[in-house]
C-alpha cells in the first residue's frame, strides 16, 4: 500500500438556512481550516445551498464500529414502551 | 456619437479580461493539483465568464447593431480584442496559475471598487455583483501565494518564478490610451495612475508574508490597447470559437 500523499481529511457540515442544524455534506482534503473551509465552500455550496459551513479534522470524529450494531441499536425496536405510540396525535400537529 | 463608440469599446476591454482568463482557467478542468483546486479554478472560470456575458450584452445594447453577447463573444477576430497580455499567458505550473489570479485579482478588486461608483448605473451594478466574486479570488491567490512561497524550497522557488516570469505582463493593466481618458473623465471609468501604487503595495505587503521578493524588472510588455497580442490568444480563439464558426447559431 503506498502511503497517502493526500493533504489531512475534514469532515463538512453544511446549514442550509439559518435556524436549522448544520448537516454531514462529505469530506475534503486540506492543510488546515483556512483551507478546509475555502474547499468546503467550493465544493459543497456552489448552488447556494449554505449559509455556514463547519470543518471538522475526521480524525477527531469518534465512531462506533458497525460490528457492534446488534449490541448498540438493534435492541431498542423490540422495547415499545421506548416509543410513544401511546399517546393520541393531536389533530394538525405536524412534529411532536 | 463619439460617446457611446468609447463606451463600447471600454466595455468590450472589461468583458475580454473576463472571458479570457474564464477560458484559459476552463482550462484548469481535471487538470489541478487536487480536485478540491480543481473545483475551486473552475468555480473561479465560470465567474469570470459570467461577468463577460453581462458586460458584453450590455456592450451590444450600446452598440446598438442587434449583436448578441454570443455574437461579440464568439465572433470576432484577434485584433479586435481588447484583453490584458496577462490574461491569455498559458496556465504552465499551478504556481503559474496562481500568480496570474493574484496579479489580476489584485487590480480587478481595486479597479471594482471604483467601478461600484461608475456614473454608468449599468457598469456600477455589474461591478457591485462581481466585486463579491473578485475578494474570493484574491483570497484564493493570496493564501495560496503565501502556503507556496513560505512553502517547501521546491514550491517557493516555482512561485518565485511564476511571480517573475509574469510580471513583465502586469505594467500594461494601468496603461490607459485615449479612450480610457475619456471615459474617466465621464465619471464611467476609472483613474488607473493612483491605482498603480495601491496595487504595488498591496502585493508588497502578500509577497512580504509569503517571504518572496517583489519582481523588480523594468521592461515591461504593451499592445493589447490597439489590439497586439501575444501569439497565445491565436490559440485560445481557436479553440473558443471552434464551436461558433463551425455551426454557426448552435444552440444548447
Amino acid at each position: 500500500m503506498n502511503k497517502d500523499t493526500q493533504l489531512d481529511l475534514w469532515e463538512v457540515f453544511v446549514q442550509s438556512k439559518s435556524g436549522l442544524p448544520h448537516i454531514h455534506a462529505g469530506s475534503v482534503h486540506a492543510s488546515d481550516i483556512k483551507m478546509a473551509l475555502q474547499n468546503a465552500r467550493d465544493t459543497y455550496t456552489r448552488r447556494g445551498e449554505g449559509t455556514s459551513i463547519w470543518v471538522v479534522p475526521s480524525r477527531s470524529i469518534g465512531a462506533t464500529n458497525p460490528d457492534d450494531n446488534d449490541m448498540l441499536f438493534d435492541p431498542s425496536n423490540d422495547k415499545v414502551y421506548r416509543h410513544p405510540t401511546f399517546y393520541v396525535m393531536p389533530e394538525g400537529a405536524k412534529n411532536i | 456619437m463619439k460617446t457611446n463608440e468609447n463606451l463600447f469599446t471600454y466595455c468590450l476591454r472589461l468583458a475580454d479580461d473576463s472571458l479570457i482568463l474564464g477560458h484559459r482557467l476552463s482550462e484548469m478542468c481535471s487538470k489541478a493539483p487536487v480536485i478540491e483546486e480543481d473545483l475551486a479554478l473552475t468555480n473561479i472560470a465560470l465567474d469570470h465568464i459570467g461577468r463577460a456575458q453581462a458586460i458584453l450584452k450590455y456592450a451590444g445594447e450600446i452598440e446598438g447593431k442587434g449583436r448578441t453577447e454570443d455574437d461579440i463573444a464568439y465572433r470576432r477576430e484577434e485584433r479586435e480584442y481588447q484583453n490584458h497580455l496577462i490574461t491569455e499567458q498559458q496556465n504552465g505550473d499551478f504556481a503559474h496559475v496562481i500568480a496570474r489570479q493574484l496579479y489580476v485579482s489584485l487590480f480587478e478588486s481595486l479597479l471594482y471598487t471604483e467601478l461600484e461608483k461608475s456614473a454608468d448605473k449599468t457598469i456600477a451594478a455589474i461591478a457591485s455583483k462581481t466585486l463579491k466574486e473578485i475578494k474570493y479570488h484574491l483570497i484564493h491567490a493570496s493564501d495560496w501565494t503565501i502556503r507556496l512561497g513560505d512553502g517547501t524550497e521546491e514550491s517557493h522557488l516555482r512561485m518565485q518564478k511564476a511571480l517573475d516570469d509574469l510580471w513583465m505582463y502586469t505594467g500594461e493593466l494601468f496603461e490607459m490610451d485615449d479612450i480610457d481618458l475619456a471615459i474617466a473623465k465621464d465619471g464611467i471609468g476609472v483613474d488607473l495612475t493612483p491605482m498603480k501604487i495601491q496595487w504595488e503595495q498591496r502585493l508588497e505587503d502578500i509577497l512580504a508574508e509569503a517571504t518572496l521578493k517583489m519582481p523588480s524588472a523594468l521592461y515591461m510588455q504593451t499592445g493589447s490597447r490597439s489590439g497586439m497580442h501575444t501569439e497565445n490568444l491565436g490559440h485560445i480563439l481557436s479553440e473558443m470559437q471552434y464551436l461558433q464558426r463551425t455551426y454557426p447559431d448552435a444552440k444548447w
